[in-house]
């Protein structure tokens, strides 16, 4: 079972946006929803590789800043091309106001 | 002096992928994350406003045309039809292929399959190397969508303007497609479960065309075609004048958009058919800020990018002595110096321009 890690404070990531989170030598993209709810997913695009966390937070959707790749980021599915690949998700929780991610 | 070979697979394209020129990462001016999200924020209503507009447009001198046909005064009403035709829909194409145009997803799915079927596109095909053409933008033997290669076949550069290659290859290619097939190259860009819908878009649009053969065959009259798939030819020029500025006579195999795009000041009538793409080193630095935006992006970012060309004409005064030169000495383009204060272009895996 992976470790649950401290990501960040949860008003770090604006709504309706993401940042990026890299540990262990690996990068993940944090998001938080218009309904204030927290996701994670790989932080690099299954296109290319292409830093998420650059890109825009439309609703549910995240799209990739080079090629306008869509991803559901709740389920990681791939939603409009060129992305075909899906996202890998990871768990979330709050707690006392810090993110914590399961990676 | 450098010979190029454009293939996507020959020996440059394996060059660029052993150098690390392909997938490469590029300069980006800084912007704050704030800024930037205000910047690709989408809306649906500019698009809406400017496609009915369009289509408004399409649809009035279209019925002027066939109502004063075949007389000549019809002729100005077909050529301004034609233009939108031949040449609104390779911006409309363009930017609701981002998916950025509107807001609405199926807008831009609506407006793409429009502007790709006018164009010869195929949307499946030209989605794939449009993608291609941002990761590795004039990266000799990555990009499928170079306009003028070096040395630049002026002849060929200049037929384009009259659509007539393009239509050629568009029609030959839909035929490739229709027939079940895909091009070798297009196999280097397109993932094999893309392939089928290539081929199911290539014979709905040759039922098309046999319609419209059929229809003019039948009426003894080509008018039908003066509705569908002439307008592709004799509306080409606008689509061809403002695309071949985007990176003529500028570097190739580099990393810096400023060093190999070109922003163009333009009147608003082109601007209106070109949907903003004149300003085309902050489309490719930011491809997510949809078209209505791009004038901000341009205040926004301009002291850190070359001076832009001031009008089409000076654009095409700037480019074309390159272009000649080019058919002596391949390895000549135009290098535009950067404002006091901007970051230095960015000089990785190329060497610096030598003008």
């Amino acid at each position: 079972m992976a470790d649950w890690i401290d990501a960040c404070a949860a008003d770090d990531i604006d709504e309706e946006d993401v940042i990026r989170f890299d540990h262990g030598g690996r990068t993940f993209a944090i998001y938080r929803s218009p309904e204030d709810a927290y996701y994670c997913t790989d932080g690099l695009c299954t296109h290319e590789q292409v830093h998420l966390a650059d890109g825009l937070v439309m609703d549910h959707v995240i799209e990739c800043p080079k090629h306008n790749g869509q991803f559901d980021y709740r389920t990681g599915e791939a939603k409009r091309a060129p992305v075909c690949v899906n996202l890998a998700t990871y768990p979330v929780r709050v707690e006392g106001g810090r993110v914590m991610v399961q990676v | 002096m450098t010979h190029r070979d454009y293939s996507l697979l020959g020996p440059d394209a394996r060059r660029a992928v052993e150098s690390g020129l392909a997938a490469a990462e590029w300069y980006h001016t800084d912007i704050p994350r704030k800024e930037m999200k205000a910047l690709m924020q989408r809306a649906d209503q500019p698009a809406i406003r400017d496609t009915v507009i369009l289509y408004g447009c399409m649809i009035a001198f279209a019925g002027i045309g066939i109502a004063l046909w075949p007389s000549w005064w019809s002729v100005p009403f077909w050529l301004a039809y034609g233009v939108l035709y031949g040449s609104a829909s390779d911006s409309r194409w363009h930017e609701c292929g981002h998916g950025t145009a509107f807001r609405t997803p199926w807008m831009n799915t609506v407006v793409y399959h429009i502007a790709s079927f006018m164009i010869i596109r195929n949307p499946v095909t030209w989605r794939w190397s449009h993608a291609r053409h941002h990761t590795d933008t004039i990266i000799v033997g990555r990009d499928p969508e170079i306009a003028v290669m070096r040395p630049p076949a002026l002849l060929r550069l200049g037929l384009a303007f009259f659509g007539i290659l393009d239509t050629w290859n568009g029609l030959g290619r839909m035929l490739l497609n229709a027939s079940g097939r895909l091009h070798p190259e297009e196999a280097t860009y397109i993932p094999e479960s893309e392939a089928s819908k290539v081929v199911l878009v290539a014979r709905v649009w040759v039922a098309i065309y046999a319609a419209t053969l059929t229809l003019a065959l039948a009426m003894q009259s080509i008018l039908p075609l003066m509705v569908i798939g002439l307008p592709r030819m004799c509306g080409a020029w606008h689509h061809v004048m403002t695309g071949l500025l985007q990176h003529g006579g500028l570097a190739d195999n580099v990393i810096d958009h400023r060093l190999n795009s070109r922003t163009v000041y333009m009147n608003p009538i082109s601007r209106f058919i070109y949907w903003n793409m004149n300003y085309h080193i902050e489309h490719h630095m930011f491809p997510m800020v949809p078209y209505h935006r791009l004038p901000d992006l341009h205040a926004r970012i301009k002291d850190d990018l070359p001076a832009p060309s001031p009008s089409i004409a000076a654009a095409y005064a700037e480019m074309i002595p390159v272009l000649i030169r080019q058919l002596r000495n391949e390895d000549v383009f135009l290098t535009r110096a950067l404002p006091e204060g901007a970051r230095p272009y960015r000089a990785d895996l190329h060497a610096l321009p030598a003008e």
